[in-house]
């Protein structure tokens, strides 16, 4: 109990004192989470709606492989990604190791999975209810799967939610391809993981405490969205 | 002309068994039966939704898609207004002057003061007459209506029958799949009584419900039917 | 494809910054940063010649791979057999010493194996004997590379107690010390580490002084010739900046609570 108080302390003297160094590893972490968040949503919808509405051989299997990839453990990705961008590796000469480029890739291999298996999911429901007319008013293939996606977009929303909190979240990818650089790959996962390490657990506890702040504040402007969305257009 | 429309022993998976007719251009035909009696299915294979399992569903003429339209039992919409939906299918049709065209068929129906109101807070007679304006506005030669009036109350169900006859008499093939006896007399020409599947009647509409040929449509008609 | 251009761009967008300024990569320990030495140290380099030093801290093994897979400029560790053997194996160049610290043996207060004292061996075996909890890193760190040393020096092979007195945590210097403090065991840290370590618990320093325990830290080049994009120059002007007497009067500056933790010791 003790610790935790002093935790929450330790959180609000942070918050308090406008500190620069909080400020500017605060702004990373989301920069690098809501791009990971952007660019998984632009490639996964697309191809969770595929899936959905597609008929070909070994579907199936593949819509049980995409839910098992929502599990992929974060580490995993992290070590594959950083043997891809190692100078020893691929592609190397990309020069994209160590820096926050490297972590949204690593983090958007992570989340694509989770947002397209959503979103797979909620397009596989709506489609029953839309297919026929759409059919019928000639509208067939990547055209139909389109309109459906645009019209459920309010309820994507939970998908795209999943995929931030997953990538806010995870510690083990960012540190290994981003190397917890001071000042320049230090995100708030990794802070509270060397924080942790220094035995300053207050501290640690404190920067935890601003984390989950941060998701619930934009959790609850999502859910805000949604609710006005679901007013204006039933 | 893409009428008449031929179906050759057309079955499908049991529900439907072996079928052969023709439906011409003019009256307005009426698929009546019991719930269960393939209505619903023979609807959806003439207009192209579901493939017969075996024979053969023939149109005459071409781009036979672009010429029939259908009305569901339940609207379904997108999320944009009134008017939006109408021009998504317009312009899916490639219909020029989309907006012009539209504004159009919501007036026919009576919604053109509800025009930028999002679809989906209509109220349920509202929407099924924003379905059968977006089907107007196409200027199908066939129009299908499956149950277009069974989830109404009696306001919005004579609202939507005026309709129909409107589409009628404008020159539409109306063809409707109900199970209510008074619709089918208010608004076909002729019946095509389905039992279990296989087409059992065929006649105009008077003599059907005065001199019913068959058992099953005596039956029927008497309302007593045993639900399959 | 479209997609796959906005995905590029958006990557070297946010990779911009990072790339828009000089600087050049280190491997170094967790333990030397966790000291808070670089807060200190790099700056005044920074300021003097406008390179930016990233850290990318790892236990000495990893950092000497990194080095080794091109992905760093510099390694600057501190096990001395490791950086020779590595020097030698022609993957790094131009290494020189820099600076010592010390490890120290912490334990709990009540030192329930009496290894209290100036003999690090000595204590070793008092441990061993007593069968008393001892938190090791495991995890091919200088430091680990150190602990094993000492161990045979003291002529005991820990692997015996492993599973009930000796715990291999495979893990940093302030993660196994943690695990001391939760467990109320023994440990060999480095001094540095101990000084800004915050979550003691009941543990205390039981064994110092001993010149055994005397730990020695090198910084080496990446081979140019094995990796192309090594930053040749500006990697040299960290080495020979470390060891330039502004360097090392810099290093010796660091303190915490008064004590200094690194010793200056470059061989010009």
């Amino acid at each position: 109990m003790h610790s935790i108080l002093e935790a929450i302390r330790a959180a609000v003297g942070l918050i308090a004192s406008g500190d620069a160094t909080l400020g500017e590893i605060v702004l990373l972490s989301l920069g690098v989470s809501l791009s990971a968040v952007a660019l998984a949503t632009l490639l996964g919808l697309p191809l969770g709606a595929a899936i959905a509405v597609g008929r070909f051989p070994g579907r199936r299997a593949i819509i049980v492989l995409l839910n098992a990839l929502m599990g992929l453990p974060p580490v995993v990705v992290g070590l594959v990604v950083y043997l891809l961008l190692s100078r020893a590796g691929p592609l190397g000469d990309l020069g994209l190791l160590f820096t926050p480029g490297a972590m949204v890739i690593a983090q958007t291999i992570l989340i694509l999975p989770i947002i397209a298996a959503l979103s797979r999911q909620s397009v596989d429901d709506a489609w029953r209810e839309y297919e026929e007319q759409l059919r019928s008013l000639g509208s067939e293939g990547a055209g139909a799967a389109l309109t459906v996606l645009w019209d459920i977009r309010f309820s994507l929303l939970t998908a795209v939610l999943a995929g931030l909190g997953r990538a806010s979240a995870e510690v083990g990818a960012v540190m290994i391809v981003g190397g917890n650089i001071d000042g320049v790959t230090r995100v708030m996962t990794t802070t509270i993981a060397l924080e942790t390490s220094k035995g300053d657990l207050p501290l640690a506890l404190g920067l935890g405490i601003v984390l989950i702040a941060i998701i619930l504040a934009l959790n609850a402007a999502a859910y805000l969205v949604k609710e006005a969305a679901q007013r204006r257009y039933g | 002309m893409i009428l008449p429309l031929r179906l050759d022993a057309v079955a499908y998976r049991g529900i439907i068994e072996p079928l052969t007719l023709e439906l011409e251009a003019g009256p307005s035909t009426v698929l009546l039966g019991a719930n269960g009696a393939g209505k619903s299915v023979l609807m959806r294979l003439m207009h192209g939704l579901l493939a017969p399992t075996e024979g053969k569903v023939s149109w005459s003429g071409d781009n036979p898609r672009r010429h029939q339209a259908m009305v569901f039992q339940r609207p379904v919409m997108l999320r944009r207004s009134a008017l939006a939906n109408v021009v998504y299918a317009l312009k899916l049709a490639g219909v020029a002057d989309a907006q012009y065209v539209a504004r159009a068929a919501l007036a026919e129906v009576g919604l053109k003061h509800l025009a930028h109101r999002s679809a989906r807070v209509l109220s349920g007679g509202e929407q099924q007459r924003l379905a059968l304006a977006r089907a107007w506005a196409l200027h199908p030669e066939v129009l299908f209506l499956d149950e277009p009036t069974a989830s109404l109350d009696p306001t919005a169900t004579r609202e939507i029958e005026t309709l129909i006859r409107a589409f009628d008499a404008a020159g539409t093939k109306v063809v409707m799949a109900t199970h209510n006896l008074g619709q089918a007399r208010r608004l076909g020409d002729e019946v095509l009584f389905l039992h279990q599947g296989r087409l059992v009647e065929r006649s105009p509409v008077e003599q059907f419900f005065k001199q019913p040929a068959s058992q099953e449509a005596t039956a029927f008609i008497k309302g007593e039917l045993p639900w399959l | 494809m479209a997609v796959t251009r906005i995905l590029i761009a958006t990557l070297l967008c946010l990779s911009l910054p990072a790339h828009a300024q000089r600087f050049i990569t280190v491997a170094s320990t967790t333990s030397t940063e966790q000291s808070g030495l670089f807060k200190h140290l790099l700056p005044a380099f920074e300021k003097k010649t406008g390179i930016q030093v990233r850290v990318v801290a790892l236990g000495t093994g990893q950092a000497i791979d990194l080095g080794k897979r091109g992905d760093a400029d510099v390694a600057f560790v501190h096990d001395k057999q490791a950086e020779e053997k590595a020097v030698a194996e022609g993957a790094f160049v131009d290494r020189h010493e820099v600076m010592y610290n010390d490890f120290i043996i912490v334990g709990p207060k009540s030192d329930p194996a009496k290894a209290k004292g100036h003999d690090v061996v000595g204590g070793l075996k008092k441990i061993a004997e007593a069968k008393a909890p001892f938190a090791s890193r495991g995890d091919r760190s200088g430091t680990h590379a150190a602990e094993l040393r000492l161990w045979k020096d003291a002529g005991i092979d820990p692997q015996q107690g492993k599973g009930s007195w000796y715990r291999e945590t495979g893990s940093g210097m302030g993660p196994t010390l943690n695990t001391a403090s939760g467990m109320n065991a023994y440990a060999l840290a480095d001094r540095g580490t101990w000084l800004s370590f915050k979550n003691r618990g009941d543990l205390t320093i039981l064994v110092e002084g001993d010149k055994r325990l005397f730990n020695q830290y090198g910084v080496m080049l990446v081979n140019p010739e094995k990796h192309p994009n090594v930053k040749k120059a500006d990697g040299m002007a960290f080495i020979n900046w470390l060891i330039s007497p502004e360097g090392q009067k810099t290093i010796a500056d660091y303190k915490i609570g008064g004590e200094q933790l690194f010793f200056p010791n470059a061989h010009n």
